[in-house]
């Protein structure tokens, strides 16, 4: 799997924000390595300001990494607008809210034919829209052409926005929370769509979300960041069902499907990317430094006080923690 | 006596000239010291059905039954009365925390708007003391009343909303999707505070939500309705586990065990859109969605019917619904 070039990849890539007066630098991806290859499906799983919707949308970009580079079938991605033009045309983004990203007087038809008017797509546009959206699984696709946002249920409303990005044929689709906001009915034809699209296809996906159980049914490697950098990564059943860092078991462990696992309730927030603590940046909240476990071990200067390297990216699973591996 | 009953309630909409069911004729009870969940799809009635508690309904909705808070029927109240009940007998936690404050008021001046309306003659210092006392209780510190809503974080105002809702000591509590737009770690922070809440304060707690696995996780009932009717109502545990009702089992499936190697490459959904309430199908409304449905469905409709812990509304509940595979069992 680590042989082949990856479609997308993101090398040690660092995002900062400046903020107005003294609020200082927000690091807000602060040195990532992530790879997406062809056919797989990666989920993105962290907290609100982790980072992670800043990372998907440097990989798409539309942010300028401040270091690192973003490399699309290993070659640097090109800033130039051209460049850009047809690199978007190759890497499509689906946002959460569907009701917000349709215009609500534009027709399906026109919703799902603007991408190809923007990239002068010389294809019958007639026959490019039906296509998509019955591969979105609108069917039969004429139906829809002259309804409205108004007139399609919330998960009618997402495949139309999925269409919109099949449309140009990409390579790459980027989703940022695709389901929450949809009803839990919807929720599981809307995945399903997904994986079908990565078999028949062959796409590759990036989905961002805080959804654990969205991960466990469709993506084949988790990527766990918090503040700006990816904690654990690897496989999904190895991730999902012997995490090694505590934070990616106190998130699995509020799933409230869960059962068999005690509840790790994180007091607070992550502090904020203008204020990565020291050491471990996971280390205030850490469960294993609270409870004075890290001290017994011996390891607690360093949680504290030792930064932890970037996670590299090959296959296998890998965790940044100071905890020794055979711990639990 | 309950602290809520729900007696026979329907609740009927004007729109476009025709009447459009939103609500047929639901029955529920809840005891002070326990939180029942409701749970269905958008337009299932769920926000409706208690809308009526506090009258929030628009004036030309039509209510029939009885909605009795504390043994009075709220339907017959004076609007006086109906005033005097909003906030002190029984609180709304609204949906959508993050646009339900007021950008440019401090969050403290709003705790405390709802307590200087029912108790005029409350000096700003004791005001001021109670927001401290409440703003503790939802797990932030008193100083946060200085904040304006934007300093804070979607947790926080959810916690000020929630704050907001006791600020009179309600003896019911109604949450409408409390934790929706949240993370998964503060949304355990929050439903935590709830059940603490629940717990210490011996409210009443209804908590409405399209998770299932939330309310399964935070109430002691669960009661599922579609098409403005509850199709199966159980203790929460059960109902998740080993439903009864096809539709609870689909919702139920709907989220997948982390873990559990049936979900995996395999989400479950329910295929199809709940009918428009003015245009119901015949016999069960689900018949159309069901994958276990038989020629009987679309001609008779099932009543909800008691069984030993609960109650369901199905013509095969008696059979079961192994083979459709859902919930977590």
């Amino acid at each position: 799997m680590t042989e082949r070039t990856p479609v997308l990849e993101a090398r040690n890539l660092q995002v900062t924000f400046t903020g107005r007066g003294s609020r200082g630098v927000a690091r807000a991806v602060d040195g990532v390595q992530l790879a997406l290859h062809r056919g797989e499906i990666v989920a993105l799983v962290g907290e609100s300001g982790c980072g992670k919707t800043t990372l998907a949308r440097t990989l798409l970009g539309l942010e300028r990494p401040s270091a690192g580079e973003v490399l699309v079938d290993g070659q640097p991605l090109s800033y130039s607008s051209r460049d850009l033009t047809a690199y978007r045309k190759r890497v499509q983004l689906v946002l959460q809210d569907p009701t917000g990203a349709l215009n609500p007087r534009h027709s399906v038809y026109e919703a799902v034919a603007e991408g190809l008017r923007i990239h002068g797509s010389e294809v019958d546009e007639g026959v490019a829209v039906a296509d998509a959206l019955s591969r979105a699984g609108l069917r039969p696709p004429e139906r829809f052409f002259l309804r409205y946002p108004h007139e399609l249920s919330g998960g009618q409303r997402q495949r139309v926005v999925i269409a919109g990005a099949l449309v140009l044929n990409p390579d790459v689709i980027v989703a940022d929370e695709p389901v929450s906001s949809l009803d839990a009915s919807v929720r599981g034809e809307i995945l399903a769509l997904l994986l079908r699209l990565r078999e028949e296809l062959g796409l590759s996906l990036l989905v961002v979300t805080h959804d654990l159980g969205l991960a466990w049914n469709i993506a084949d490697r988790v990527a766990v960041m918090y503040l700006g950098r990816i904690v654990e990564e690897g496989p999904t059943e190895e991730i999902l069902r012997s995490p090694r860092h505590p934070y990616t078991r106190a998130l699995l462990s509020v799933v409230p499907e869960m059962e068999g696992m005690d509840e790790v309730v994180l007091t607070g927030e992550p502090p904020d990317s203008t204020r990565i603590p020291s050491g471990c940046r996971f280390h205030p909240r850490c469960p294993v430094v609270v409870s004075g476990e890290a001290e017994r071990l011996g390891i607690v200067e360093a949680c504290r006080g030792t930064a932890l390297p970037v996670l590299e990216v090959s296959a296998g699973h890998h965790v940044a923690c100071h905890l020794p591996p055979d711990s639990n | 006596m309950s602290l809520l009953e729900f007696d026979d309630v329907s609740v009927t909409y004007r729109s476009g000239g025709a009447d459009v069911p939103a609500v047929r004729g639901v029955s529920l009870t809840i005891e002070a010291g326990q939180s029942i969940g409701i749970a269905g799809e958008s337009g299932c009635g769920k926000t409706t059905l208690t809308g009526t508690v506090l009258r929030l309904l628009p004036k030309s909705t039509k209510v029939t039954g009885r909605v009795l808070l504390d043994g009075e029927d709220v339907l017959t109240m004076s609007w006086g009365k109906v005033r005097a009940v909003r906030w002190a007998q029984a609180a709304v936690v609204f949906q959508g925390a993050m646009h339900a404050l007021n950008p440019v008021q401090r969050v403290g001046d709003q705790i405390a708007e709802p307590i200087t309306l029912h108790s005029p003659k409350t000096s700003e210092k004791a005001a001021q003391q109670r927001v401290g006392e409440l703003l503790e209780q939802v797990g932030l510190p008193a100083s946060r009343a200085a904040s304006y809503p934007h300093q804070l974080s979607g947790g926080q105002k959810q916690r000020v909303m929630i704050a907001m809702a006791l600020a009179c000591s309600p003896k019911l509590l109604i949450a409408d999707e409390p934790t929706t737009a949240l993370d998964v770690m503060v949304q355990a922070q929050v439903l935590d505070l709830l059940a603490g809440l629940v717990r210490d304060l011996g409210l009443g707690m209804v908590f409405i939500s399209h998770d299932l696995s939330v309310l399964a996780s935070s109430c002691d009932r669960v009661a599922v309705m579609y098409a403005g009717e509850i199709v199966e109502e159980r203790p929460a545990a059960a109902l998740f586990d080993h439903p009864r009702h096809p539709y609870t089992a689909a919702l139920a499936g709907a989220f997948p065990k982390v873990g559990d190697p049936r979900f995996r490459y395999s989400p479950a959904g329910l295929p199809g859109d709940p009918p428009f309430p003015g245009e119901l199908p015949s016999g069960c409304p689900f018949h159309p969605r069901c994958a276990v449905a038989i020629d009987r469905c679309s001609s008779e409709v099932p009543p909800l019917q008691v069984v030993d812990d609960g109650r369901v509304a199905c013509l095969r509940s008696g059979e079961h619904l192994e083979l459709l595979g859902g919930g977590a069992a």
